[in-house]
C-alpha cells in the first residue's frame, strides 16, 4: 500500500446560525495521529463527522491520497473506520454477530477464529455469545476495540474512544492505536485524555 | 498480543448492490426472528381489528360480503403503518445508520435490502392471513383470491412508501404523528386499487385491471423510492 495520507483545506462548517469552526486544515500521514481538542460544543464531533463524510461542509475539501473524498468516496469509505458517540450495537444480537455483522458491511472478510481471538483479546472470550443488551457500557465499548483490531481500514476516525473504558481497557485501546499506526496507519481523534503513543500534533478547534 | 496485525489498507473495492442488499436483508430478517415481538402486534393488531368489525355491524351477509374487502385492505394498511417507525428509528438511535452510510457497500443496495426485509416481515404475513380473515366475512373463492393477490402487490409499494416517509421523519420531533400524515395520504391509491381489486371481483367483474394498475405502481415505487429514501437518509445523518 502507498503510504496513505489524509488532509483537509479550509473545512467550515455552521449549525444553524452558530459557526462551528472555518477554515480548518490539518494533514496526517501514515503512523501518525492527530488530537482533536477544544471545549464542549467547539465542534469536534462535527468536525469529525464532516471529515468522515456523514456531515456536508459548508467549505472545504478532505483529500485522501491526495484525491478529493467528495469526487470518489470508494476507495476513502474502505479504508475509513469511523466510531462516533453511538457505538452501532444491536443489543439482540451477540457481540460476536455484531462484528461479524459490522465487518461484513465493511466488505471485510475475517474468519470466526479471528472473531473469536479478537474478542479473547479485549476480555469478552466468555461473554461473546450473550446478547449485547447484558454487557455493560464499558463492556460494549470493548466490542468496539475489537472491532478497530480486526479492521483493516487505514484511517481511523474516533470520537472520545475512551469513554466508560477501564485503566485496562484504556491501556488495550493504546496497544491497538500502537500496532495500527505501527502498521502505516492514521488516526484522528477527539479526546481529552493523553494516550500512550503521543499524538503528532494537536489541533484546537473552536478558539 | 493473541491476534496478528490485520494487513493494513483495504483494497478499495466498491462493493456491489447485490452485497449491500443480501447484508441488511439478512441482518434485519434475524433481528426480527430474533425480537419477534414487533411482528407479531403488526400481526394482532390486523387479525384483532379485522374480526371486530363483523361483530360490530352484526351478522348479515351481505353486508359483510360488501364491506369485508375494503375493511380487510384497510386494516392491513393501519397494520402496515403501525409497523414503519421500526423500520429505521432503532438503527438511527444505536448508531448503526452512520455506520451503513459511512460503509462501502453502495446505500440503494442495503436501504432495498431492508424494505425487502420490512416486507417480509410484516407484509407477507398480512397477505398470507387475509384470505382466513376474509372468511369471516363470507367472501368467496375468487374474492379471496383477489384480495391476497392484490395484498402480495400492494403491501410491498407500502413498505416502499413508508421507508421513504419515515426516513424524512429520521430525528423529528413528533416524528410518529409525522408520519402519519406524510404517509396515509400517500397510501391512498394503494387502497383504492387494492380494495378496488377485490370488489371487482365479487360483483362479477374481473380484478385483472385493477391487479395491473397496482403492477405498474410497485414497478414505478421500486425504481423511484429506493433513491429517494437515501436521500432521505443523508438529509438524517447531517
Amino acid at each position: 500500500m502507498s503510504a496513505a495520507r489524509l488532509s483537509a483545506r479550509g473545512l467550515a462548517c455552521s449549525r444553524g446560525l452558530a459557526r462551528l469552526f472555518r477554515d480548518v486544515s490539518f494533514e496526517v500521514g501514515a503512523g501518525e495521529w492527530l488530537a482533536l481538542r477544544g471545549a464542549n460544543g467547539s465542534g469536534k464531533t462535527t468536525l469529525l463527522r464532516c471529515v468522515a463524510g456523514l456531515t456536508r461542509v459548508d467549505a472545504g475539501e478532505v483529500f485522501w491520497d491526495g484525491e478529493s473524498t467528495r469526487a470518489d468516496s470508494g476507495a476513502f469509505r474502505a479504508n475509513l473506520l469511523y466510531a462516533g458517540h453511538l457505538p452501532g450495537i444491536k443489543d439482540d444480537l451477540s457481540a460476536e454477530e455484531n462484528l461479524q455483522g459490522s465487518l461484513a458491511l465493511r466488505g471485510v472478510a475475517v474468519s470466526t477464529k479471528a472473531i473469536e481471538g479478537a474478542l479473547a483479546e479485549v476480555g469478552l472470550a466468555k461473554r461473546r455469545r450473550l446478547p449485547a443488551r447484558r454487557l455493560s457500557a464499558g463492556q460494549r465499548r470493548r466490542i468496539g476495540l475489537a472491532r478497530l483490531a480486526l479492521d483493516p481500514a487505514a484511517f481511523w476516525a474516533l470520537d472520545e474512544p475512551l469513554t466508560a473504558l477501564d485503566d485496562e481497557g484504556q491501556r488495550l485501546f493504546g496497544r491497538l492505536l500502537e500496532r495500527h499506526l505501527a502498521a502505516g496507519g492514521l488516526a484522528l481523534m477527539a479526546t481529552h485524555h493523553d494516550l500512550a503513543p503521543a499524538p503528532a500534533r494537536v489541533m484546537r478547534i473552536g478558539e | 498480543m493473541n491476534v496478528a496485525a490485520a494487513p493494513m489498507g483495504a483494497s478499495p473495492h466498491p462493493g456491489s448492490f447485490a452485497a449491500g442488499f443480501a447484508w441488511s436483508f439478512s441482518r434485519d430478517l434475524k433481528l426480527s426472528v430474533r425480537h419477534p415481538g414487533e411482528t407479531m402486534l403488526v400481526i394482532a393488531f390486523f387479525v384483532l381489528v379485522a374480526s371486530l368489525f363483523p361483530l360490530g355491524v352484526g351478522a348479515e351477509p351481505q353486508l359483510l360480503q360488501r364491506i369485508g374487502p375494503g375493511v380487510i385492505w384497510v386494516c392491513a394498511l393501519l397494520a402496515a403503518f403501525l409497523s414503519l417507525p421500526g423500520m429505521f428509528a432503532s438503527d438511527y438511535a444505536d448508531g448503526s445508520l452512520e455506520q451503513m452510510t459511512l460503509s462501502p457497500l453502495p446505500m440503494p443496495g442495503w436501504a432495498s435490502g431492508k424494505i425487502a426485509a420490512h416486507w417480509v416481515a410484516t407484509g407477507l404475513p398480512l397477505t398470507v392471513l387475509s384470505p382466513l380473515l376474509g372468511l369471516q366475512y363470507g367472501l368467496t373463492a375468487d374474492t379471496l383470491l383477489a384480495l391476497a393477490c392484490a395484498l402480495a402487490i400492494g403491501t410491498p409499494v407500502l413498505s416502499l412508501l413508508g421507508a421513504a416517509c419515515t426516513a424524512l421523519a429520521l430525528g423529528a420531533r413528533g416524528g410518529g404523528m409525522l408520519l402519519a400524515l406524510l404517509a396515509l395520504p400517500l397510501f391512498v391509491p394503494v387502497l383504492v386499487f387494492g380494495a378496488g381489486a377485490a370488489e371487482a371481483q365479487a360483483s362479477g367483474l374481473s380484478a385483472a385491471p385493477h391487479l395491473s394498475i397496482l403492477g405498474a405502481g410497485l414497478i414505478l415505487a421500486v425504481m423511484g423510492l429506493p433513491p429517494a429514501v437515501c436521500a432521505a437518509v443523508r438529509i438524517a445523518m447531517d
